[in-house]
């Protein structure tokens, strides 16, 4: 997805771009695929960084003007509300920040002046500057919140869906996705990330941009320092002036020749997650299910966002109810239930087969109980007889699908703000450039485009 | 060329860039940035759909001669050709 932003931007001024993608579908993580009749989105919850019209300066707003694109074509759905549920706690948050800043005063009086505090550091931060320098988000944020369960509930959401370090990030990615969760908020058109992904391909199409599906790139050739020419799958070879990769860092320096091995290994993720969709003909809300969007939850002590020691972690997770945007009046016809738990990539991934199947069939049920401690309680067998279909991934379907190391899903743990690399005209855009989220991976795309591109080519 | 036809190019090019600014009273001896909201990735948008629309040329050092409706208009006007 990042990297169609920034082919937009550079088709749109005249450039020459080509995207190779070795999938047959489009948007990556933020793609979708058809599976037994239906479609199913990768990795989308919702899109973050949702205001309402007329809100101007947010990075959505951003978006759109930089793409050229109506408000309207994303037909953006506001989420009705979501959880941060922990064992004895819960801060419900909606897309007016009021809810969340009134819930964590109520039930943290003490933490208020501090957790204001905060709040005011995260709106004055220079959270897109390309030189920023990286700083610990715990120990910033510990200055302000000093009550662990509070921290920990603030970060749950930070983390789960952006972070590609262990127990802390940096602070910069901490702001984005503060400000993307709680100052802006949740929506979801209603037939999923297709309809954002089509608008792209469109704009792509007609701005004179050219896409290659199934042709990946095998190899970035350099020569003094520059990024010469790309070998594809098929052997192919084609040069460009300036190459702008979105496979991620590891990944990217893994097809450079000479290799860039150790590069890769330094800055390689390895978190990675499992997940189940369960899909109803009822919905949710017909057992109690229909307030929340999205819950996040936790069962542990403390809430770690570590590597898990086992195959799924069970402690924490993720709920998305995809039904419970405010369609305004329409609505998914069949209701979707989908958990998202922490897992280990290599514990997955060498598993034979048969086992892997196997794994996967007796994970399922396991995590959708847990998930069921944080939700209104449904008996199994009403569940299950309601149950029309399922899927689950799990790190190694995100390794085979999208290439990344690990099936790491934010990607590397240092992120490269400028995008550059150690070849002057290749450079990075997408996860590992650091902006996060489905917008963030378009404004990353179009940050690289102008900043390495279009820029350069004013500069008299 | 004049200088209200320069002024009216560049509210077109401000129009497709940022559709949500209303541009029906903006004032030409007012920094651009104090009556709507624009940042450095706007501007260099109003730079590249000179070049893109009318081949013009903008080099980076030059980006503060855009900062109102009448600079840009005293500063792009010389660069279009005169017609014969």
């Amino acid at each position: 997805m990042s990297g169609l932003a920034a082919g937009i931007r550079l088709a749109h001024f005249g450039k020459k771009v080509c995207i190779f993608e070795r999938h047959n579908a489009t948007g990556g993580l933020n793609g979708f695929y058809s599976f037994a009749g239906r479609k199913y989105d990768v990795g989308l919850h919702a899109l973050t960084n949702y205001v309402s019209p007329g809100v101007k300066g947010t990075p959505l707003g951003k978006l759109l003007r930089q793409l050229r694109i109506d408000r309207d074509e994303f037909a953006l759905c506001p989420q009705k509300q979501s959880r941060i549920a922990f064992r004895d706690c819960a801060l419900k948050f909606t897309n007016e920040f009021a809810v969340l800043d009134a819930e964590v005063v109520e039930k943290f009086p003490a933490q208020a002046a501090g957790w204001r505090a905060l709040v005011q550091l995260v709106r004055t931060y220079d959270d897109v500057a390309l030189d920023a320098q990286p700083r610990s988000a715990r120990e910033v944020v510990s200055r302000h919140l000093t009550d662990p369960l509070l921290t920990d509930m603030i970060f749950c959401p930070v983390m789960y869906y952006g972070s590609a370090q262990e127990r802390d990030m940096d602070f910069g990615q901490f702001v984005i996705m503060f400000k993307a969760l709680y100052l802006e908020g949740f929506a979801r058109p209603l037939d999923g990330v297709r309809v954002i992904l089509r608008v792209l391909l469109e704009k792509f199409r007609q701005a004179g941009g050219e896409r290659r599906m199934q042709c990946g790139v095998a190899q970035i050739k350099e020569v003094q320092g520059r990024a010469a020419q790309l070998v594809l799958d098929n052997g192919e070879e084609i040069t460009a002036h300036q190459v702008i990769s979105s496979v991620g860092f590891a990944e990217t320096m893994n097809l450079c020749v000479p290799p860039q091995t150790q590069a890769a290994a330094a800055n390689t993720g390895n978190l990675s997650f499992v997940e189940t969709i369960s899909v109803f003909r009822r919905q949710p809300a017909e057992w109690g299910w229909g307030d929340d969007t999205i819950i996040f939850f936790n069962d542990a002590e403390r809430f770690e966002y570590v590597h898990a020691r086992e195959q799924v972690d069970l402690r924490s997770g993720v709920i998305c109810f995809p039904n419970n945007f405010d369609y305004a009046g329409r609505n998914l016809s069949e209701g979707i239930f989908r958990v998202t738990c922490l897992a280990n990539y290599a514990r997955w991934a060498q598993l034979p087969e048969e086992i892997y199947q196997a794994d996967k069939q007796r994970w399922f049920p396991e995590v959708v109980r847990s998930a069921q401690r944080f939700l209104p309680v449904v008996a199994p067998e009403v569940l299950a007889a309601a149950q029309l279909a399922t899927d689950m991934f799990t790190p190694r379907t995100i390794k085979k699908f999208t290439g990344h190391l690990n099936g790491a899903i934010y990607g590397s743990p240092r992120k490269i703000r400028d995008g550059r690399t150690h070849l002057a005209n290749l450079y990075l855009c997408g996860t590992d450039q650091g902006f996060l989220g489905i917008v963030g991976a378009m404004l990353s795309g179009i940050s690289m485009a102008n900043y390495h591109v279009l820029q350069g080519s004013t500069r008299g | 060329m004049t200088k209200e036809d320069c002024q009216k190019l560049v509210i077109d090019i401000i129009a497709d860039i940022a559709p949500d600014e209303d541009l029906s009273a903006i004032k030409p001896e007012i920094r651009l940035r104090d009556q709507l909201q624009l940042d450095s990735m706007d501007f260099l948008d109003i730079v590249m759909e000179l070049r893109k629309r009318h081949g013009i040329e903008v080099p980076e050092a030059d980006y503060s001669h855009l900062a109102s409706l009448e600079s840009c208009a005293e500063y792009l006007t010389p660069k279009f050709p005169t017609k014969a």
